[in-house]
């Protein structure tokens, strides 16, 4: 960082300068930003007597310290030691099984946004541990596309923004679509068409240092100017696609803005055509999710930044880049 | 000698016992169960410059406290401290963040510490911090002389005329002199707990101003009288002078800080306002002076005394001083001030003795009166 000279004594000019101070150690925290963008937990695949598949997830929710910014020690709550929590991907129809365990100091739950029954909701009630308790959750993966799961537990906005949430992808069975098979396959995990995309997870999330009920930082994947100090590599050659999760909570809505292109959208992720075509800045409330999907093919190297189109959360850690090569 | 060395020796032993249990054993300390660290951060100073926004802050933690982000508005900035590392138990760095700030306009900063708790403070009108240059040094001092020696000497004009009036002249003057230091003595106290405010908490620096200004004025009593009768005539004039003295310390220190954080914005008019403002004084000082010890070379020293400090304390108002200093000038001033009240007020009582005047005459009342009226209006135009 290199200040700009001076102009004199009534304004100043400097080259940048909005950025934090100090590294973080992510050995410390357990988890490292860029290794969670395609970290996808499948569970352990096994088979049904009726054929069907079945995914075995086990997931314990514990108290953690977590150093979200350089020198900046969070007292989170976390699913398996990061957050977000592990990103767990499933196909369309498969039977979820989740043995959910509590380490933690506090009841908590899992509550998949998906199709389940009430038994099965994690809310309290209905699939919610006591510390140093367990309960398996069980339910078909359904519908395909970009969900998410949170602590559901009271009171609310604290069991989530001290870092209860994570993604949950369902990706489509090309042999149910079969009037779009193509793109069906294209999003299936273990294709030989979905590994040319270069698959990205993203959730939007902040964090309430001070506990006044308003973020002090704000990113994607829970660490400020993360992937804008060592910014996210991709292929021009091969197309993106994102996961993004909106989790973020006290402010009503999050966004994310691609520079210098446009993109598809597809909210929820629940359809094989896009909700949205040709945008380049898309709006999400808390909950909200959606596949956004783009080719740098036709651009020059370099760097293109994307973040946050409230500036307010930009210069609050929500700013990131990719490297395009 | 021997027992009493011995009776001392014993509590003494017993307190330092006492010490050296609780800082091995710390035999309380499960009592706080673990509870984070209670943590304060001051903002005692703010400089503006060409590099950016310079903020020397004080931290009052119960542990020593890491700064780890800056916050200016509301956008993380890059920064750096001196001296690096944790912030002891009342000591002081200062934070160097290279900053476009706008000119006359307002900026907010945010401290966030290693625990996450945030520290904010306001800059409301940016603006290049002065003090810096020889010039902006020469036009304080000068602004300085204005408000503080040149009223005082023309307050000593007065003197001729007042004295014309003959008793009642006398008696007016002196009920004057007690009713513009009454207003002094609240002003005085009001500006230091305004300040003391602004001074880490645990620094009590409002309990400084009340008992700086109980021991100013116990000792110059002490000083006043050691030759066992009140001072009187000129020596009388010194103590107020004395005591307005340092009053215009803080005055000065005031205006230099205003200066600095571009508080003043009509600057010549409001040296103006202070300038009749302290006319008064000059009235005040010269009222107790017989008209034979009357000589230009007193009249200078005791308008140099009056008058001269509000010229260092309006060069250095912009400079980093801790509010806690402040406070406790001011507790100074106000002791220094409620001295020559006491002693003034004597003066009063003993003429009633000595010449049979009713001290409640028509004269010490519209005296007394116009003091306060005349302190209060010129206030307003100092304040607004």
């Amino acid at each position: 960082m290199k200040p700009a000279a001076a102009d004199g004594q009534t304004s100043h000019a400097h080259g940048g300068g909005n950025r934090l101070v100090g590294t973080i150690d992510h050995d410390r925290n357990g988890f490292d930003p860029h290794d969670i963008l395609a970290d996808w937990d499948t569970g352990e695949v096994s088979q049904l007597a009726d054929g069907r598949r079945l995914r075995e997830y086990q997931i314990v929710a514990s108290d953690m310290e977590v150093e979200i910014a350089p020198g900046i020690l969070f007292p989170a709550w976390v699913y398996n030691g990061r957050i977000p929590g592990p990103t767990l991907r499933a196909t369309e129809g498969d039977l979820i099984r989740i043995r959910f365990s509590n380490a933690g100091s506090h009841p908590h739950t899992m509550h998949f946004h998906g199709i389940h029954p009430a038994s099965m909701d994690g809310v309290p009630g209905a699939g919610q541990v006591g510390p140093g308790e367990d309960f398996t959750y069980e339910f078909s993966a359904e519908p395909f596309g970009c969900h998410l799961y949170h602590c559901h537990s009271l009171p609310l906005k604290r069991h989530i923004h001290k870092g209860l949430y994570g993604a949950f992808i369902v990706d489509p069975d090309s042999a149910r679509h079969a009037d779009q098979e193509a793109v069906a396959r294209s999003r299936l995990l273990g294709t030989p068409e979905n590994a040319r995309w270069q698959e990205f997870v993203m959730v939007m999330n902040g964090f309430d240092t001070n506990f006044d009920d308003e973020n002090e930082f704000y990113a994607v994947n829970s660490i400020a100017f993360a992937y804008f100090d060592k910014p996210i590599r991709i292929e021009r050659s091969r197309p993106v696609r994102i996961y993004l999760v909106n989790v973020t909570e006290f402010d009503a809505i999050n966004s994310f803005h691609l520079h210098a292109n446009f993109f598809d959208y597809y909210d929820h992720g629940t359809t094989l055509t896009p909700t949205l075509k040709t945008v380049d800045t898309i709006i999400q409330c808390q909950g909200q999710r959606g596949i956004v999907e783009f080719s740098f093919a036709d651009h020059e190297p370099g760097l293109y930044m994307f973040h946050a189109h409230q500036s307010e959360f930009a210069e609050l850690g929500w700013m990131a880049q990719f490297e395009v090569v | 000698m021997m027992l009493s060395r011995a009776s001392l020796l014993f509590p003494v032993a017993l307190i330092a016992g006492l010490v050296a249990v609780f800082l091995t054993a710390q035999p309380f300390d499960y009592l706080s169960k673990g509870a984070p660290p209670g943590e304060d951060l001051t903002v005692e100073h703010i400089r503006l410059d060409g590099t950016g926004i310079h903020a020397t802050v004080r931290a009052a933690g119960s542990e020593p406290m890491i700064i780890a982000q800056v916050q200016v508005d509301g956008a993380y900035r890059t920064f750096s401290q001196d001296p690096v590392g944790p912030i002891g138990y009342l000591e002081t760095a200062r934070l160097d963040i290279p900053y476009p700030w706008i000119a006359g306009e307002a900026h907010h900063l945010v401290f966030l510490t290693s625990t996450g708790a945030g520290f904010e403070h306001s800059i409301d009108v940016a603006i290049a911090t002065p003090g810096t240059t020889i010039s902006d040094l020469f036009g304080l001092a000068l602004v300085g002389l204005f408000v503080g020696v040149v009223p005082v000497l023309i307050g000593f004009a007065f003197y001729p005329a007042l004295m014309s009036f003959g008793e009642s002249g006398r008696q007016f003057a002196l009920a004057l002199t007690i009713g513009l230091l009454a207003f002094l003595l609240v002003d005085t106290v009001g500006e230091g707990l305004e300040v003391a405010e602004k001074a880490a908490g645990s620094l009590k620096a409002d309990l400084i101003v009340w008992l700086s200004a109980l021991l100013t004025s116990l000792t110059l009593l002490a000083i006043g009288r050691r030759g066992g009768r009140p001072p009187e005539g000129v020596a009388l004039a010194y103590f107020i002078a004395i005591g307005i003295g340092v009053h215009n310390l803080g005055e000065g220190l005031a205006i230099g800080a205003s200066f600095a954080v571009g508080e003043i914005a009509l600057a010549s008019f409001l040296v103006l306002g202070f300038a009749l403002h302290n006319v008064t004084e000059g009235v005040a000082i010269s009222a107790p002076i017989r008209r034979e010890a009357m000589s230009p070379v007193t009249l200078f020293w005791l308008a140099v005394i009056a008058g001269g400090p509000a010229i260092p304390g309006a060069m250095t108002g912009g400079l980093s001083i801790s509010p806690f200093w402040t406070a406790l000038a001011f507790g100074i001033g106000a002791g220094a001030i409620l001295q020559v009240i006491i002693e003034v007020g004597g003066v009063f009582l003993r003429r009633k003795r000595d010449i049979s005047v009713p001290w409640y005459s028509a004269a010490s009342l519209v005296g007394f009166t116009s003091g306060i009226v005349v302190m209060y209006a010129t206030a307003f135009v100092v304040r607004s």
